[in-house]
């Protein structure tokens, strides 16, 4: 059992709860609800930023092109992008299908929300600022090249599902030790680890803070894993995360 | 009619011009410039900001002009109001200005033709659009840590609404650093014109209310220093006034700021 904030479609404000992330329910007093059963909107309402090559199994499939044009050196600080909010959308709805593509690509991360201001934070005292953790599908229009920003490919509406809630803090022993899964129609196409990051939470965070203010409501994507599983109409994609639950949208 | 977001005497209110160049406050006050802390005009949502999209400007940075809009995005942290400070990080040695027409979303749309783009326009404001460029890398540039720092997005000082700006398309655009002009062109050179950015922008997503398109800017960068005064001034929509200082005096006022950077 968990602490969590999640919030109803329809509602106004967000809600504190118990939940269970192993079965995915909602713990309302006596009553067990499944977040199947529920209606449920993307928990968050701040600026969600993502952070790109971000897993090491990702740097070293790009391996010596990192070093040929257009990149000429493998990146420094954090590579970061923006998920608009015309992208943001919740637990169980559809994520549509440009006309312009026959696939879309799956972004499975965790999403550290922010608790607290955070300017210049030490790696020490950087989890102090956060509020607690969530799903994320980061959704792109599959592309090869990170040179220019991919506004086109990741800011299309809905391509941004967040859920099913936020997990409190505490309730994760370490961020940095989670196992995320993605499933497409049930079967299982990829698994990845959050040890596996190049930046940890903890030094992310503390990294972008020192030019950037991360405010209290942000969201902040830790990275996408090596081979992304692709998806077509009518796939229902789940991702799974260690201790969180998981989230679950399909593309129409 | 010109509209602020503006903090007197610890309250945000929304203010006017008068005809003789003060403020009229919400609550019928009338108010000089200096006596308020101007935020930002509008409250950004999504706001957008063109590469290299003047051709004399892509020539300068030694770009072939782009056949596509070159668009990245920025976050609420980086905007300050006029008469706002910006800091220089103390290991810098290339930060320049940029002056740029912005263009306030009035409403929500999606596939906006061209010749109806400016239905969906509320008004114009004026950005100085900051690049620190040692940060440079070639992974989604400009990336965030040249163009998405801490105060380093000043924008204002009015919303000019849109029916008071005949021809948005041939403005005159002028940067002065300390009383010099360094920086002069105009929207006429434009390579993607604001009919074309909103068609081309919500062809594949909503733009809604307060979103927020930064158009570019013409040649005649110049590095500035602490101490600096930039003024970015555009022919009928406003002066903006900033001043730069540096990183400890931003470290040290940092907690004063932060109530009125969103």
């Amino acid at each position: 059992m968990s602490k969590a904030i999640i919030k109803f479609s329809e509602t106004l404000h967000t809600k504190e709860v118990e939940v269970d992330p192993q079965s995915n329910t909602i713990i309302l007093g006596d009553r067990n609800l499944t977040v199947e059963q529920s209606s449920l909107e993307a928990p968050i309402s701040g600026t969600v930023y993502g952070a790109l090559l971000n897993y090491s199994g990702e740097l070293k499939a790009l391996g010596s092109s990192l070093t040929k044009e257009p990149y000429k050196q493998p990146p420094k600080a954090p590579v970061l992008y923006i998920k608009p909010v015309n992208t943001i959308t919740g637990f169980k709805s559809s994520i549509p299908l440009p006309e312009d593509t026959s696939h879309l690509q799956v972004g499975a991360s965790l999403g550290i929300v922010i608790g607290k201001d955070a300017t210049r934070v030490t790696e020490e005292k950087a989890l102090n600022h956060v509020l607690g953790y969530t799903i994320v599908n980061d959704v792109s229009i599959p592309h090869e090249s990170f040179y220019r920003p991919a506004i086109k490919q990741k800011a299309r509406d809905n391509f941004c599902p967040v859920g099913p809630w936020i997990i409190e803090r505490d309730a994760i022993v370490d961020p940095n030790n989670l196992t995320i899964t993605v499933f497409v129609n049930d079967e299982l196409k990829q698994k990845n680890t959050t040890a596996n990051l190049i930046r940890p939470v903890s030094r992310l965070i503390s990294e972008i803070s020192e030019f950037m203010t991360l405010y209290e409501g942000d969201v902040l994507l830790i990275g996408v894993p090596e081979n992304p599983p692709f998806v077509k109409k009518g796939d229902r994609v789940r991702i799974e995360i260690d201790g969180i639950g998981y989230l679950e949208n399909t593309v129409e | 009619m010109k509209h602020a977001r503006v903090v007197f005497q610890d309250v945000v209110h929304h203010a006017i011009e008068t005809d003789d160049g003060h403020l009229k406050l919400d609550n019928g006050q009338i108010v000089s410039e200096e006596e308020v802390v101007w935020l930002p005009p509008v409250q950004p949502r999504t706001v957008f900001a063109l590469g290299l999209n003047y051709a004399d400007h892509a020539k300068e940075l030694a770009f072939q002009a782009p056949t596509e809009p070159l668009v990245f995005l920025k976050g609420p942290n980086t905007f300050i109001g006029h008469r706002g400070q910006t800091y220089r990080p103390d290991e810098a040695t290339n930060m320049h200005y940029e002056c740029e027409l912005a263009v306030v979303i009035g409403r929500s749309g999606t596939n906006i033709k061209r010749e109806d783009a400016y239905d969906y326009v509320a008004g114009y404001t004026v950005a100085n659009d900051y690049a620190i460029r040692d940060y440079l890398e070639n992974y989604y540039r400009p990336n965030l840590k040249v163009k998405n720092r801490d105060t380093c997005t000043p924008i204002g000082p009015w919303l000019v609404d849109v029916q008071d700006i005949e021809d948005p398309m041939n403005l005159t655009l002028r940067t002065y650093v300390n009383g010099k002009v360094t920086q002069e062109g105009t929207t006429k050179d434009m390579i993607f014109n604001i009919p074309q950015l909103i068609e081309y922008l919500s062809s594949f997503m909503t733009l809604n209310k307060n979103d927020i398109i930064l158009t570019g800017t013409p040649e005649g960068l110049a590095d500035t220093k602490e101490g600096d005064e930039v003024i970015t001034e555009i022919e009928g929509v406003g002066r903006l006034v900033n001043t730069i200082i540096s990183e400890k005096h931003f470290l040290r006022t940092k907690s004063d700021n932060a109530i009125f950077s969103q």
